[in-house]
């Protein structure tokens, strides 16, 4: 199949960001997501159904079949603000790699037209699909939670090993550009002491030289009300911009990684 | 010019020092307030003067002003002339209008937008001066120039054109390097010369040399008003106690010695001498918009050559630019409470611009391009409104400093786009050269400094009021004031339906010419400015005053407004009634007379009440008001039915779902092209008495919220009242994809063809531009819009809880500076209602 033509659902577009990755920035959202982190600010990203949401009163279908050819039509509009900046193109999610197909082509799309290409991901997959994938990519935002299998697993469903050894395997791969994002997220992974461990983790991996902490917020609160469903996090507060900085002295003192905070 | 192309600026930061603070500090202390002097001035010099030419009167009244104004130095300035003994107040200017302000005496202090302070003693010396001016301004006879029709469409509000219908002009950039260079002596001598050639035989030998007389006198005017400053700064160094002040002072007077009556020897007498041309321009006339243009470049040989010489510090350089800056914020112009509220923030619109090119095309930023945007960030007011000249060789650094002012939220500096100007500027006749080393005038107007009278910012056009008139076949509260264009229910196509808009727009484009000219005529007759015109080419070879046609380039620039409604509310019609037949024309008509149901606003009781008194002088009875208001409020309560209201609602629904102007859709975005051609294209073939052209503008200042305030409801949803959208914006909120989206959209429209400028407006949060990266990327975003031919764009940076929170407390606020269109103002001297209007802008935040 041409690639333009392949199909995936997405629950959004967003463009001008400028927190994720190189320049200015058109974010694919997939969705469909193998985890279920309790502090999740995209909820409605979790399930690959299509579902309603109330945003702001107003019942929203959230979730859409589109193909690439059609996802590239709005990544092209902003062509010009990334040959300025940098920027192009960053799938995320939910966990993009639970539509390989889909997100292999986008990826596949978009180096054919010279757009930078970024993912936001765990790397919860098969090698595989990952290798797939690699040669289309220039920049792979992983997500690495925590070192430890089992408070992984009791915070997001699921254990990290596979995880951590597809880290290491796109590491070694050379094929992409990594670098590593934490999640700092409160009564989970927020002690010096846990962070550090990801750290020295990530300073491990070759050719792997930035770390960003991206210290958990609320946003999506109210999207868990709109969706019906209970937020888990209570009244958790974010951390303060002191705890960060404190993490982030942290990290650069017991790797060489470049830390910065938020994305 | 040709040593700035191999010279590498110093972009170094010089700290600021506590002077400044104090200056603006000082300056802000008290409510600004009305002085008389100036109208009793110039009122005695006329009655004196009487059956002498206009232009030579012009000239001794300017003359008995400046000898007899009192003059005062405030503490702790460097640079010195103030037009009033109040910081920030203001004079009067009674030979253009003095009724309104005469009716607003009781209400000037507590009127929302821009109140000023003024003492009984002032009222009543006012009241003296202004008798003698009656049927003798330059807008009671431009009243008498305009034809009836235009008063009519005037008075229902179909366009303003009350900034010169009021006032004086302005609106020009002269040639401040001449007097920096020669002095006044010098351009004195060019005078001399240019009598001398004028001969008995000339057919224009009397015009010409009583202008060239007046000029000398107008010269020597100035050069004795600094040398009754320099006493002022002896006398006042002799009672100094305090031996550092009192060596500033006679620095003062030295400087005062030579300047501005000889040519600047130092970079400190070339900031002195500018001033003065600055501030005496405006006392000369009141008009606004009088604009330094490019100071960083006409100021920069003085800079360098004291750097080199070693005689100055950058950090005093910087200290006497800050000056300066603070300095243009005590100059104030008290306007009629409905300007003030078009043109609200106390501003004068002192546009002040750095970097771009010089006339060979090559990049001429220097240190002070960059010494300009700190003083900026030093001073944190509205004046100047500062600028910056992009193009694709400006200086990264230069942008990224540019940035971090934005950054700071004082909605400064507006960016410019050479690679759009330069060309809109060719296409109206300027050689290259010229083109390229323009200027920007008040809020958004390109111009060649010194040989320009562009009469921009000529009137207010609301484009909304005429889509109106095709609903009523051209009436409008009982009145016909425009083309019967036919039934809206009997127009078949959508074709019919905009061809009928468009004859509606011409018509009163048409009208719009005539008030203009009028106007034009008027000022031409009685006020020709002698001072002015010694100081802008080819007024002395031609002999002309710049409002008689004097200068090399003649322009008159209106600006219309409301684009986005018109493109919105003309593309809900084509889809909705035309296209998919959802809605009839008939129920559309009766959601927009009666507001989609949603309250009897202003322009719909303005609408019945017209057309109930209309009825009554029908049948040969003089209504009474009141029993119109109850017939009014009877009328529009009794039309609409709870089923009506119910389908309104519906239509609303529907409207909603139309795509919108703003989102990077092609079809509504290039359907707004073409609503912006029925503006920007008719003009062009209009021709004024000063042997020039008009030329659109597509821009507000802040007129979109009064005049939104009397249109009626519009077919993009919006509501009776409610603001217009500003310039080439987005309608408020109405733009959902972020600001790429929302600058693609912008930059489908024309905008080369309105060569009197266009505003784009944008609100960010805060955060957008934070850090090192978050510069990078608002740059990046600033030159993507140029790249796509964008003309100019303007930011606020400051969050809507902060604005919120500044309406509460306004206490907590004085300081907070907020973009407003075109200029900036500080936020909580602002109307409410305006406020509103900055604060319902779409804010471009991000979700994470």
């Amino acid at each position: 199949m041409n690639d333009l033509d392949v199909t995936g659902r997405i629950f959004d577009i967003q463009r001008y960001s400028i927190h994720d990755g190189l320049g200015i920035r058109t974010i694919v959202f997939l969705k469909g997501c193998v985890l279920r982190c309790k502090w999740c600010c995209n909820p409605e990203s979790q399930s690959r159904e299509i579902e309603t949401m109330k945003v702001l009163g107003e019942e929203k279908t959230i979730g859409r079949d589109v193909t690439v050819a059609e996802v590239m039509e709005t990544v092209e509009k902003d062509r010009q603000y990334y040959w300025r900046s940098g920027g192009g193109i960053t799938l995320s999610g939910g966990e993009s790699l639970c539509q390989p197909d889909f997100a292999r082509a986008l990826l596949a799309e978009s180096k054919k037209r010279g757009i930078n290409t970024a993912l936001e991901s765990m790397g919860c997959a098969d090698f595989k699909v990952i290798e797939s994938i690699l040669p289309f990519l220039d920049t792979y935002l992983m997500d690495i939670k925590h070192t430890n299998p089992a408070k992984h697993e009791a915070f997001t469903g699921r254990r990290n090993d596979l995880m951590l050894e597809n880290a290491r395997k796109i590491a070694e791969s050379g094929l992409t550009k990594l670098i590593i994002r934490v999640p700092v997220i409160p009564t989970f992974n927020e002690t010096a002491d846990e962070i550090a461990d990801i750290a020295r983790f990530a300073d491990k991996l070759p050719g792997v030289t930035d770390i960003h902490l991206l210290p958990y917020h609320r946003f999506g609160e109210g999207k868990y009300e709109g969706l019906g469903r209970p937020y888990l996090m209570g009244d958790i507060k974010e951390p303060t911009g002191e705890h960060m900085e404190m993490l982030k002295r942290k990290v650069e003192s017991v790797s060489k990684l470049v830390c910065r905070i938020g994305g | 010019m040709a040593e700035h192309s191999t010279y590498k600026y110093n972009s170094a930061r010089e700290p600021k020092t506590e002077r400044i603070d104090k200056l603006v500090k000082d300056l802000f202390a008290k409510m600004p307030e009305i002085e008389s002097a100036r109208a009793r001035l110039i009122t005695e010099s006329f009655k004196e003067t009487e059956g002498e030419p206009t232009v030579m009167r012009r000239a001794k009244a300017f003359a008995h002003i400046l000898k007899n104004i009192p003059i005062i130095i405030r503490d702790g300035e460097l640079i010195v002339g103030s037009s009033t003994l109040a910081p920030r107040g203001c004079q009067t200017y009674p030979e253009f209008s003095f009724e309104w302000l005469e009716a607003e005496f009781d209400t000037v202090a507590t009127r929302e937008a821009d109140p000023f302070f003024i003492s009984e003693k002032t009222k009543k010396e006012l009241k003296e001066a202004d008798a003698y001016w009656k049927g003798k301004t330059t807008s009671e006879l431009a009243a008498s120039y305009m034809a009836p029709e235009t008063k009519k469409a005037i008075d229902h509000f179909m366009f303003t054109p009350g900034n010169y219908f009021y006032n004086g002009v302005g609106h020009l950039t002269c040639k401040y390097w001449e007097v920096l260079e020669i002095g006044f002596e010098g351009i004195k001598e060019k005078a001399q010369a240019e009598l001398e050639t004028c001969n008995f035989g000339d057919a224009n030998y009397a015009e010409k040399n009583t202008l060239l007389r007046a000029m000398i006198i107008s010269c020597d005017a100035v050069m004795n008003y600094a040398a009754r400053y320099r006493e002022l700064a002896l006398g006042m160094a002799k009672k100094c106690t305090d031996p550092v002040r009192a060596a500033e002072l006679n620095r003062i007077a030295d400087n005062l010695s030579r300047v501005p009556a000889k040519g600047a020897t130092s970079f400190y007498e070339a900031c002195q001498s500018f001033w003065f041309v600055q501030q005496l321009l405006q006392l000369e006339s009141s008009g606004h918009s009088i604009s330094p243009g490019r100071f960083d470049q006409y100021m920069f040989p003085y800079f360098k050559r004291d750097i080199d010489a070693g005689v100055i510090t950058r950090n005093f350089a910087q200290e006497l630019i800050d000056c300066i800056w603070v300095k243009l914020n005590d100059l104030n112009k008290c306007r009629d409470a409905e300007s003030a509220k078009g043109f609200a923030g106390y501003s004068l619109f002192q546009n002040l611009i750095v970097g771009g090119q010089n006339e060979e095309g090559l990049d001429v930023t220097n240190d002070l391009s960059f010494m300009c945007l700190d003083a900026s960030m030093h001073v944190f007011l509205p004046m100047p409104s500062l600028s910056i000249r992009v193009w694709n060789g400006s200086p990264y650094e230069l942008l990224l400093r540019a940035a971090e002012v934005t950054r700071t939220g004082i909605g400064l500096p507006a960016y410019y786009n050479d690679e759009v100007i330069i060309p809109s500027l060719m296409s109206m006749g300027l050689p290259l050269e010229e083109a390229r080393d323009y200027g920007i005038i008040g809020c958004v107007e390109p111009q060649k400094a010194g040989k320009t009278m562009g009469w921009h910012d000529a009137a207010f056009y609301n484009m909304c009021r005429p889509l109106e008139l095709v609903f009523s076949d051209g009436e409008d509260a009982g009145e016909q004031i425009g083309p019967r264009t036919g039934d809206v229910l009997k127009m078949d196509t959508f074709e019919e339906f905009y061809e009928a808009y468009k004859t509606q727009q011409n018509y009163f484009i048409s009208l719009l010419v005539n008030a203009d000219n009028s106007i034009d005529m008027a000022h031409a007759e009685r006020a020709p400015l002698p001072f002015l015109a010694s100081l802008l080419d080819d007024c002395m070879k031609r002999g002309k005053t710049p409002e008689q046609g004097g200068c090399v380039y003649n322009f008159t620039g209106p600006q219309g407004f409301g684009i986005a409604n018109m493109a919105d509310s003309l593309y809900a019609i084509k889809t909705l009634v035309y296209d998919e037949k959802k809605v009839t024309m008939a129920e559309l008509k009766k959601a927009l007379m009666f507001n989609y149901g949603k309250g009897a606003a202003a322009p719909v009781v303005r609408e019945f009440a017209g057309r109930i008194t209309a009825e009554f002088i029908k049948q040969g009875v003089v209504p009474e008001p009141s029993k119109v208001m109850t017939l009014t409020k009877k009328v529009i309560e009794e039309s609409v039915t709870e089923e009506d209201k119910k389908r309104f609602d519906e239509i609303l629904k529907l409207i909603a779902k139309v795509p919108k102007f703003g989102n990077d859709d092609d079809t509504v975005d290039l359907f707004a092209r073409d609503v912006a051609y029925t503006y920007t294209r008719p003009l062009l073939k209009y021709k004024n008495p000063r042997g020039g052209r008009f030329q659109a503008g597509l821009y507000p200042v802040s007129a979109n919220v009064p005049l939104g305030a009397t249109t009626g409801a519009t077919p993009d949803g919006r509501l009776a009242g409610m603001p217009v959208a500003d310039g080439v914006s987005p309608s408020a909120g109405k733009d959902v994809n972020g600001p790429t989206a929302c600058a693609n959209s912008v930059s489908k429209l024309d905008h080369g063809i309105a060569s009197n400028g266009t505003l784009f407006n944008q609100k960010f949060h805060p955060s957008a531009l934070a850090g090192e990266e978050g510069l990078h990327k608002f740059v990046d975003l600033i030159r993507t819009f140029f790249d796509r031919k964008g003309m100019h764009m303007q930011f606020n940076v400051v969050s809507r809880e902060t604005l919120l929170d500044a309406q509460k407390h306004p206490e907590n606020y004085r300081h907070l500076v907020v973009r407003v269109a075109g200029y900036s103002a500080l936020f909580t001297t602002l109307s409410k209602s305006l406020q509103d209007d900055i604060i319902r802008r779409t804010e471009q935040a991000f979700n994470r």
